[in-house]
């Protein structure tokens, strides 16, 4: 047997083991709290425009039509459509325990270089995952009402992943750079993409009205806002709390 | 000299695979709830990728 072979079936460390159920704890108690609370809170505010939207996707209302119509419908399905609803908040949770893995993960490394990081500290991490996963991306591909014209899906998704990393590397330089060319190296990797320019639709189709639309972004904007910012402090706090909580035990 | 060598080796190594297990299965669930195309999770998923500010479709 090789010296390779042996290192790689070489049994994890206790460290190891320790240091995948910090990561592993934390992550799922932030991702899941702050996503139950995102989860609620898109659907106080962000689903009432988001089945408003609906009726002009699916074109049960028609504006400039010849009449006026109400801007204040009958919403069908809110809070009626339990299953509907419920998929929205494990999805939801999902997704900001998929995004708390990610910055407990790198918590992690930035205490390793002697940062710290707690609740306190937690509050600027959440409002940089806002930066890197919302609003760079939604600054030239704005949050989608349904029903807008949008190009081709594969491609507004492969400029989201190139922007989202390209905003994630600006933001770790901003922070923990500490100098003139990475703080130079962050804003060229912020503005690029904008710069570059985002796959556009070559006609637009939208039936929905512009209130409904710009409402609808700025809403789901706010939401991700406080959902990131929650995000951080609860895996900040988490990441300490199961710290000592290993200490203890050890 | 050797010993603090070592420390530090062992340090990096024991954080590198939990960092990067958690960054690769944190991406593998944003991407399965915000941007796999396929029907039934696009379906479920539906109102989370509108509101989070996914291109949803």
């Amino acid at each position: 047997m090789t010296p390779r072979m042996t290192y790689v079936t070489r049994p994890a460390s206790p460290a190891t083991k320790t240091m995948f159920s910090r990561i592993l704890t934390s992550a799922l108690f932030a991702g899941a709290a702050a996503g139950l609370i995102a989860a609620l809170l898109q659907l106080v505010f962000v689903q009432p425009v988001l089945l408003h939207a609906e009726l002009y996707e699916s074109g049960e209302l028609v504006h400039f039509g010849g009449e006026a119509i109400s801007a204040h419908p009958e919403l069908p399905g809110m809070f009626s459509d339990l299953t509907r609803d419920a998929l929205s908040v494990v999805f939801t949770m999902l997704t900001y325990t998929g995004y708390a893995l990610m910055m407990v993960a790198l918590m992690s490394v930035a205490e390793g270089q002697g940062h710290t990081v707690d609740g306190r500290t937690g509050v600027l991490w959440g409002l940089a995952g806002f930066i890197a996963f919302h609003l760079a991306p939604g600054f030239t591909l704005a949050p989608e009402v349904p029903g807008v014209a949008a190009a081709d899906v594969y491609a507004r998704q492969v400029w989201w992943f190139a922007t989202v990393a390209a905003a994630l590397v600006a933001l770790w330089l901003i922070a923990f750079g500490g100098n003139l060319i990475s703080y130079v190296v962050a804003a060229a990797l912020l503005l690029a993409p904008h710069l570059i320019g985002a796959p556009e639709p070559d006609v637009f189709t939208g039936p929905v009205p512009t209130e409904i639309g710009a409402l609808f972004a700025a809403r789901a904007f706010g939401i991700g806002l406080v959902a990131w910012v929650l995000v951080g402090t609860f895996a900040g706090y988490f990441w300490q709390s199961e710290g000592k909580r290993a200490q203890a035990a050890a | 000299m050797m010993t603090t060598q070592t420390n530090t080796a062992s340090a990096t190594r024991t954080g590198f695979v939990p960092v990067m297990f958690a960054v690769v299965l944190g991406l593998g669930i944003i991407t399965l709830t915000g941007h796999v195309q396929a029907a039934a999770l696009h379906d479920a998923a539906h109102d989370v990728r509108h509101a989070t500010g996914f291109p949803c479709h």
